[in-house]
């Protein structure tokens, strides 16, 4: 993409062309205004689908093998250890970490933060895609997916912590597909039903905040059905679902900050002016909520051993691995944005963004795999499962690019003037031919 | 204008507050201070009886109609059988609900056995962190499941304290969670013994109403006080079980998990459970009251659409 947006090529971000006053068909949209041959010679430049490629070609005959043969020929999840890393990685890490739809929503549209809108569609793009991952992560997992909207419909076991998490992702999940739908509708001209969603904002937002307040929670909650299971360290009967609540808010910041520089690095044709000039500051701004969310992470998490006496531990190996979770997890960013934040250095914060992302990955699979079963046996994932859960990973990603390519997330969707609409019909279009977009565009959102 | 907004972003939490309260007294989540099924039959198993026979195994196994077990019933050596790196004795698994180990545990060199299958929790944790309700807890005091509803989360299984519920992974259509049933359906719903308590020859098993067998075991620990230790797991733990368990040996050097919690597992999730209705009721009026606060009582929103007719398409 680089290397053609050199030559002169610029992609659909507009009703129509703008050099020929042309309107996109659906199809050169979606094939970013290339013909096919010219998108396809991108897609085979592009090194990152090779690695794709070569995972996928891997891992999905492994998951049509896994529901062919059961759960059993791909994992060792077994009698002592029912959970592995399909729900260890891709439920316990993708929910926290894709907090960040309804964070910056609170932030934007709540608290009327409108310096943060230049980020705040890809921070609802981020929760709307690692929630609907880790749904397919649950399926690949869920002995009988087939029957995964039982709990709504068919029985309800209305007193278990499980029930909740059901019914808040999947209430969730709707309203994310709402808020990200916005996108969607400029992207594919349908005025009417963008202003009826608009028309939700606040309410949608709020059910963000309630949903996400509660399933957060209640996926730390699940693990106090384990007391003798989980590792005193990180068990806490009353602490738990803070824990898990007050580090998804750093998880969702920092995951945004990890993605937009992602975006900014490998996708920066595709930003707009507003994301490329703010990203920066945002990310400043983004660690300056994490940083609030990191000390009170690691208060209570000092709290909760105080609460339940567990000084002890600390002294024998799992202590020492309990502490290093603290001190790279949670402290390393401290340290990292506060030095970041006061000397702006937008690299070291991301830096530190990175490693919060990291650890937050780490206490989700020490409560969930590692210190799970701690006085019993450790148990290794099967190659298998490792393979598949990178797949849809890799999928994940996939589909992440798929859509910042096409819908304006990063950047925004652009109005052609009517004037330059009606002018020229007959003109051949070509990618050589661009207007000057000061003249001819204008801001959309 | 602020203070217009003030006061309607003061009465609309007040109202939310009031009806967090109300939801919150109406709905008792919970197991505090409960004292399970008063006519609820349960087992006692007295350890010091066991020989380790494994004719309750047998008997599982025929009256469950289970696969036949790679090594026979009358074979011994299973009891060397160790997995996990030699950490762990056998379990329960889909073919097998009950199993009988061995420890080098006894009084002068004498092996101790414990027999383990599903204890039958009053307040079992299965049951009450499943979200689709696959269990129940009949009258008669058996934990039994229903296959028919369960989506295989697995959750039962990591709430178990006494890591019982096993699941088929072999199967891919159908998996299910298998455990022992308390023969509910062929027995116990009848009125009569399951099947391992009938085919003991030591009397280790003895059936009854699990209010008497409390009486029972501590009977036998006054009239035998030198045999016994004075404990009887499975009164108290995870709120009371219905089969419970009389041991010459220390619990812990027989396998047990004597750290185990007195209140029911689900007391555990009580406090978030309880956040719950809170949350719901109180949390929109209080954002958006924050919402009106922060964007000058409403005045930011006004503004908006104002723009939005200039933007849009």
């Amino acid at each position: 993409m680089k290397s053609l947006v050199k030559t002169g090529y610029r992609p659909v971000d507009s009703v129509a062309d703008e050099g020929s006053g042309r309107r996109w068909s659906f199809l050169e949209k979606l094939l970013l205004g290339l013909t096919l041959r010219e998108y396809l010679r991108q897609a085979v430049r592009n090194p990152l689908n090779w690695i794709l490629g070569a995972l996928f070609a891997v891992g999905f005959p492994l998951i049509i093998y896994r529901f062919i043969f059961g759960l059993g020929v791909v994992t060792h999840s077994s009698n002592d250890y029912p959970w592995g890393l399909f729900l260890g990685f891709g439920l316990f890490v993708m929910v926290p970490l894709s907090a960040s739809g309804f964070l910056m929503g609170t932030t934007v549209e709540l608290f009327g933060r409108k310096d943060f809108k230049p980020i705040l569609r890809i921070a609802l793009l981020n929760g709307l895609l690692g929630y609907f991952f880790a749904v397919v992560y649950l399926l690949c997992d869920l002995g009988q997916p087939w029957r995964l909207p039982y709990p709504m419909v068919v029985a309800w076991g209305t007193a278990a912590v499980l029930f909740l998490v059901g019914w808040h992702v999947a209430t969730y999940l709707t309203v994310q597909i709402l808020e990200v739908s916005e996108a969607f509708f400029e992207w594919a001209q349908w005025p009417m039903a963008k202003q009826f969603i608009k028309k939700m904002t606040i309410g949608l937002t709020i059910a963000g905040i309630i949903l996400s307040t509660l399933h957060q929670g209640a996926l730390g909650a699940l693990f106090t059905y384990a007391p003798s299971k989980v590792h005193p360290l990180w068990y806490s009967q009353e602490f738990l679902w803070i824990f898990f609540f007050v580090s998804s808010i750093f998880g969702g910041l920092c995951m945004v900050i990890v993605v937009s520089s992602i975006v900014k690095k490998t996708m920066f044709w595709r930003a707009d002016e507003a994301f490329r000039e703010n990203l920066d500051r945002l990310t400043i701004g983004l660690a300056r909520g994490s940083s609030m969310a990191l000390i009170t992470y690691l208060t209570i998490k000092l709290l909760g051993i105080a609460h339940d006496n567990e000084w002890a531990y600390l002294a024998t190996g799992w202590g020492q691995w309990f502490s290093f979770e603290l001190l790279f997890g949670v402290i390393a960013p401290m340290v990292l944005f506060a030095y970041g934040i006061r000397n702006q250095r937008v690299g070291i914060v991301r830096f530190g963004a990175l490693i919060a992302v990291l650890g937050i990955a780490l206490n989700r699979l020490n409560t969930a795999i590692i210190a799970f079963n701690w006085n019993l046996y450790q148990e290794i994932p099967h190659i298998f499962e490792w393979i598949i859960a990178f797949t849809l990973f890799g999928l994940y990603i996939a589909t992440y690019r798929f859509i910042l390519y096409r819908l304006p997330i990063v950047y925004s969707w652009k109005k052609v003037p009517v004037e330059a609409y009606a002018k020229a019909t007959e003109k051949v279009h070509s990618h050589g031919a661009v207007a000057q977009p000061s003249t001819v565009s204008r801001e959309m959102r | 204008m602020s203070k217009m907004t003030r006061r309607k972003f003061l009465s609309v939490s007040l109202a939310g507050a009031a009806a967090g309260t109300f939801t919150l007294s109406g709905k008792a989540i919970g197991a505090a201070g409960f004292t399970g099924y008063p006519d609820g039959m349960g087992v006692l198993v007295d350890l010091t009886r066991c020989i380790g026979c494994r004719t309750c195994e047998a008997a599982c196994n025929e009256e469950q109609k289970l696969p036949a077990p790679a090594v026979p019933f009358d074979d011994h050596s299973v009891f060397d059988e160790l997995h996990h790196g030699g950490t762990q004795k056998r379990r329960t698994d889909e073919n097998a609900f009950t199993v009988v180990n061995r420890y080098e545990a006894g009084k002068e060199g004498q092996p101790a056995y414990r027999k383990i299958q599903c204890n039958h929790c009053n307040e079992p944790a299965c049951l009450t962190s499943c979200f689709v309700n696959a269990y129940t807890k009949t009258k008669e005091g058996a934990v039994i499941y229903n296959s028919k509803v369960c989506v295989g989360c697995r959750n039962c299984m990591v709430a178990c304290p006494f890591r019982i519920p096993a699941y088929s992974y072999s199967s891919a259509f159908n998996p299910v969670i298998r455990k022992c049933i308390f023969c509910y359906d062929t027995r116990l719903k009848f009125g009569r013994p399951p099947a391992c308590v009938e085919a003991c020859p030591q009397e280790v098993l003895t059936f009854g109403h699990r209010k008497n067998l409390i009486k029972v075991a501590y009977e036998r620990i006054r009239v035998n006080p030198g045999r016994y230790v004075g404990h009887l797991y499975g009164e108290n733990e995870v709120g009371g079980t219905s089969w419970m368990y009389l041991s010459g040996v220390p619990f812990e050097e027989v396998g047990f998990d004597t750290t185990l919690q007195k209140e029911p597992i689900l007391a555990n999730a009580q406090a978030f459970l309880s956040n719950v209705p809170m949350v719901l009721s109180i949390w929109p009026a209080l954002f958006l009251g924050f919402h009106r606060l922060a964007t000058r009582g409403g005045e930011g929103a006004e503004e908006k659409p104002a723009t939005e007719k200039r933007e849009d398409i």
